[in-house]
């Protein structure tokens, strides 16, 4: 907000701004996306950057085919357990102060997908997520919105409080590998098949950024349906070791066939 | 003076690469920038698609398809409906099949255009080819939005017809995108067909030939540029496509240049048909649905008798065919998706093996892929 003195100034042709303001307002109009599409939501994205929604009036029109030159990774798409290790080597090549934008159903939390054995359930239990669109896919005005959000958090940021000025080494965040329940990190299954991932989700930057390595919930394997043999087909939630959430949602689905 | 001894070389594109056209990998063995040996490697987007199908009722399957091949879903809807349709013997009133047909030869236009584009684009035209198909692809959504509700994943098909009729604002709509549409194509092709650097970069480029081609099954434009007719609408009509009067393009080279020329001649094709459509669709009947399953809670219910059936349309990228084995109960016992991109892929290492390694991206992107169907 502009002061009485920096309006009086500015009619006498003296323009008066704080660092943080001129540099913020410098990086929020030049945020240059990472050129990556997983799935869907990708396609959505391209359309975003075309004629008609024009991502270019936002200045976040440069995809950039290297992680070295982007400031922002849009996580387009389901998040398989095969890419997850990508995805966040990805993230660690990106250059500070870098931005991710979970946009669909899909890398917010697996989406329609999420029931599978094979999709991660959620991009944030890997890298820390700025701002989330919602929609499966989202359409392309929903993308513009979340770029828009993202400009806000931008703007917001203080130039003596944030992380990569600060004294802090920086490291990079840990890339899981496929083990033999899914993705493990450090030797821990974090995302077992049907059950609940078991690290918090970093979700702001401005958390810390070190992992706990606490676990959220206790870490037992919970059986799903369709990977359990001893289920019966029609009554899935009548078998013995089926969570009761799980349960109850597949009572919905049940009862919908009768 | 020894002799120059020369070492192969070991490239890894992907699976994070702009010319991937999704979540692709390749691995190539190059000699100079000659290549050797391509390696695929799939399986970065596996969805579990038919697994998910197998433990969710026949309806709850049909907004999966919607993402398998996520530029033509109502396609991709079509051969499920069809399959289902076969399994449990469900008919199609005629006004259904009209606008099933409708909805996908808007679906091929829209699939060639960006396809044509995101070609271009591999070839170092960045983004501006594109503009073209995507302008088009937006007015065609537009329609799809105003029958379904939504753009991308339509879900608009339900067994023995279509969710609902067509809108009132639709056809006015339609017919100024028809009016529209043979100015983009001759523009389109002005712009890109007789291009000397898109020759340049496209002919005699990753020929396949006739009997090579038919050995690897391939179909679609790719099959068809290398001078076979064969189209599924053709060969084993389904719908209305019986009565309606088209041509099948075909190449004679096969190389990148006659796909994309054959890709050309569809849209046009595909014209025709709408035209056709149009002409017939106030005077058609039956409804949009049959009205014994007009009910949304009869598709859920649905139970087709055991046995298995295979349905198959001529989706944009080839044959997209779905097998089904039913035992009786409202869900599926087997599913099984023949998806036209994963086996156009296959020969991908025979049509590169000694071009240049910046051919193998245009080759790539001739062939059309989408991951979510290669990968499902």
């Amino acid at each position: 907000m502009a002061t009485e003195a920096q309006l009086a100034a500015e009619r006498h042709g003296v323009f008066l701004t704080t660092v943080t303001r001129l540099y913020n307002w410098g990086r929020r109009s030049s945020v240059y996306p990472l050129s990556f599409g997983l799935a869907c939501c990708a396609i959505e994205m391209m359309a975003t950057g075309m004629a008609r929604v024009d991502l270019a009036r936002f200045g976040a029109e440069m995809f950039r085919a290297s992680p070295r030159q982007a400031d922002l990774m849009i996580v387009a798409g389901t998040v398989t357990k095969k890419m997850a290790p990508q995805v966040v080597r990805l993230y660690n090549q990106m250059p500070e102060p870098r931005y991710v934008i979970s946009m669909g159903a899909c890398a917010t939390s697996g989406g329609p997908f999420r029931d599978g054995y094979n999709v991660l359930r959620g991009i944030d239990l890997l890298i820390p997520v700025d701002v989330y669109v919602p929609g499966c896919p989202p359409r392309p005005e929903a993308l513009l919105h979340g770029l828009m959000t993202l400009q806000a958090q931008i703007d917001a940021q203080r130039l003596d409080a944030v992380r990569w000025y600060s004294d802090r080494e920086a490291r990079d965040h840990p890339v899981p590998s496929l083990g033999r329940h899914g993705l493990e990190l450090d030797g821990q299954t974090i995302d077992p098949v049907g059950g609940l991932p078991l690290l918090s989700p970093l979700t702001s930057p401005h958390a810390e950024e070190q992992r706990s390595g606490q676990l959220e919930h206790p870490q037992e394997i919970r059986l799903f349906p369709i990977m359990d043999d001893t289920v019966a087909r029609e009554t899935p939630w009548r078998a013995r070791g089926v969570a009761r959430e799980i349960a109850a949602d597949d009572l919905k689905r049940g009862g919908a066939h009768e | 003076m020894s002799a120059h001894e020369s070492q192969l070389l070991q490239v890894n594109i992907g699976p994070q690469h702009p010319s991937t056209h999704g979540v692709f990998r390749m691995e190539v063995t190059l000699d100079g920038e000659t290549v050797v040996a391509l390696r695929p490697v799939f399986g970065y987007l596996h969805r579990n698609h038919e697994q998910l199908a197998e433990a969710s009722s026949y309806i709850q399957t049909m907004p999966y398809t919607d993402r398998l091949d996520y530029f033509n879903s109502m396609t991709s809807n079509y051969g499920y409906a069809l399959a289902v349709e076969r399994l449990a013997g469900i008919e199609v009133p005629q006004r259904a099949s009209y606008i099933r047909a409708l909805m996908s030869e808007l679906t091929r236009i829209l699939n060639h255009a960006t396809a044509i584009g995101f070609m271009i684009n591999d070839m170092g035209a960045w983004h501006t080819a594109l503009q073209f198909g995507m302008r088009e692809r937006e007015k065609i959504l537009d329609l799809f939005e105003m029958a379904s509700g939504a753009r991308m994943m339509c879900n608009y098909f339900r067994f023995g017809g279509v969710v609902r009729d067509l809108p009132p604002e639709f056809l006015p709509y339609f017919d100024q995108l028809m009016r529209g549409l043979p100015a983009f194509f001759d523009e389109f092709e002005q712009l890109l067909r007789d291009n000397e650097i898109i020759v340049a970069r496209s002919s005699g480029i990753g020929i396949l030939p006739r009997d090579v081609a038919a050995g690897y099954s391939v179909t679609g434009p790719v099959l068809r540029g290398s001078g076979v007719p064969y189209d599924i609408r053709r060969a084993e009509p389904y719908g209305i496509y019986g009565e309606l009067a088209f041509d099948i393009p075909v190449g004679s080279v096969g190389d990148v240049y006659d796909r994309t020329l054959v890709r050309f001649a569809e849209m046009r094709q595909s014209y025709r048909i709408l035209q056709q459509i149009r002409e017939r669709l106030p005077d058609t009947g039956g409804g949009h649905i049959n009205p014994a399953l007009a009910n949304f809670g009869k598709q859920k219910a649905l139970r087709p008798p055991a046995g298995e059936a295979y349905a198959r349309v001529e989706s944009p990228k080839g044959e997209l065919g779905f097998y089904l084995v039913s035992d009786g109960s409202t869900q599926p016992y087997r599913y099984k998706v023949r998806a036209p991109s994963f086996i156009n892929l296959t020969p991908l290492g025979a049509m590169c093996r000694g071009h240049l390694l910046a051919d193998v991206v245009v080759i790539l992107g001739s062939i059309d892929i989408v991951m979510g169907e290669v990968d499902r």
